[in-house]
């Protein structure tokens, strides 16, 4: 019965990361990024419970860090891009 | 901006506190029990307060643990909201033809403290339908989906309770 | 009791894997960066939500629970704060919100 939601989230990030291939702008690819991120979170849960194994569930919190990290990360970074006056970021 | 409840802040006693659910994690989260492991333990934990105590987050006012018992019930009200917008949000995702009137409306939140301020924003944008973009100088500026979901932001149902986790 | 508890999360994983999918097909779906985010999220409040108290209830109570608690908890408290990065970067580099409002009662994003 964990496989609705695994099937669920894995159609997610394959939308998630088409968007993210669309664009148009750079932001639009971190929302999808964050997005797929926060899929393969909830993913690495599940699987957690479908093959019995517990410990996945602590790659799941550090998976939530790292990509809550590594978003404002790159967003800091295009901030600055933008604030330096390189012009348009695409 | 202004600071209700002005407790003098105890910055020994929290440390304690924040140090002993620090080590209490650790142990539950590794479940083993060697000397290199409580010896990294002990390291993470020491540093960990050693970097707040040089942020200053013991001797501010703005203490997020203080108002506990009534968070539970805002959560409540804020899950049940979720729910709600998100309905909302998904009838409007799932319509033949995407029909949406976003708009950006402004809410006057001087009144409020930083730590309120925080609470606010983040509490529009976790609900769908609604986005904080910008909190400055006592305004929050909000996005919304449809022009219902600014109107009831501008109702202020969601104002008036953050203000009530504050007054006792 | 334990098929109750069993009926009970089915539905609600059932239904987080709804609320996630709707929100990625509402992040394709929608016009602008900023309905896209309202449409994501769906996905990272409700799915989240939904999921994991789905899997809690099968959990029962032991470590695991506190585990998801935890990463419920945290997932809760960082994506308003990625949303908000993300946005208001979005609107400093220029990014205007689309508006339907009338141009007198429009209160402009500046």
């Amino acid at each position: 019965m964990y496989i609705v939601v695994t099937l669920a989230t894995i159609v997610t990030m394959g939308l998630a990361l088409i968007r993210a291939l669309l664009g148009p702008s750079v932001y639009d690819r971190v929302l999808a990024v964050n997005m797929f991120g926060t899929k393969t979170v909830l993913l690495l849960s599940v699987i957690a419970f479908l093959y019995g194994r517990p410990d996945f569930l602590d790659l799941a919190l550090a998976y939530a860090l790292i990509n809550f990290i590594g978003v404002l990360a790159v967003l800091e970074f295009f901030r600055n891009r933008v604030e330096g006056g390189e012009g348009e970021v695409r | 901006m202004t600071d209700s409840a002005p407790r003098a802040p105890r910055p020994l006693l929290r440390a304690a506190v924040l140090t002993a659910f620090l080590v209490a994690a650790w142990l539950l989260w590794s479940g083993l029990y060697k000397p290199l492991l409580l010896g990294l333990g002990v390291f993470s934990c020491a540093l960990t307060v050693y970097l707040l105590q040089r942020m200053g987050y013991f001797s501010s006012s703005a203490f997020p643990f203080r108002y506990s018992p009534r968070l539970l019930g805002f959560w409540g009200w804020l899950g049940k909201e979720i729910v709600l917008s998100s309905i909302e949000v998904t009838r409007h995702v799932l319509a033949p033809k995407v029909e949406v009137s976003p708009r950006t409306v402004r809410l006057d939140v001087a009144d409020l403290n930083t730590v309120d301020q925080a609470l606010l924003g983040n509490s529009i944008t976790l609900t769908p339908g609604t986005l904080t973009l910008d909190v400055h100088e006592g305004r929050i500026l909000v996005h919304a989906l449809t022009k219902e979901g600014a109107d009831a932001l501008k109702e202020g149902e969601m104002q008036r309770r953050v203000r009530a986790l504050r007054s006792r | 009791m334990d098929m109750f508890n069993d009926v009970l999360s089915w539905i609600l994983l059932t239904l987080g894997g709804l609320a996630v999918l709707i929100g990625g097909i509402g992040a394709l779906r929608m016009p602008d960066l900023y309905t896209r985010m309202h449409a994501a999220s769906v996905t990272d409040s409700l799915g989240a939500i939904l999921v994991i108290f789905g899997i809690m209830l099968q959990a029962g109570l032991s470590l695991a629970t506190i585990k998801l608690a935890a990463i419920l908890l945290f997932l809760l408290l960082t994506s308003p704060t990625s949303s908000n990065a993300l946005a208001s970067a979005a609107l400093l580099a220029g990014t205007r919100p689309l508006d339907d409002a009338d141009p007198d009662e429009r209160e402009d994003a500046s």
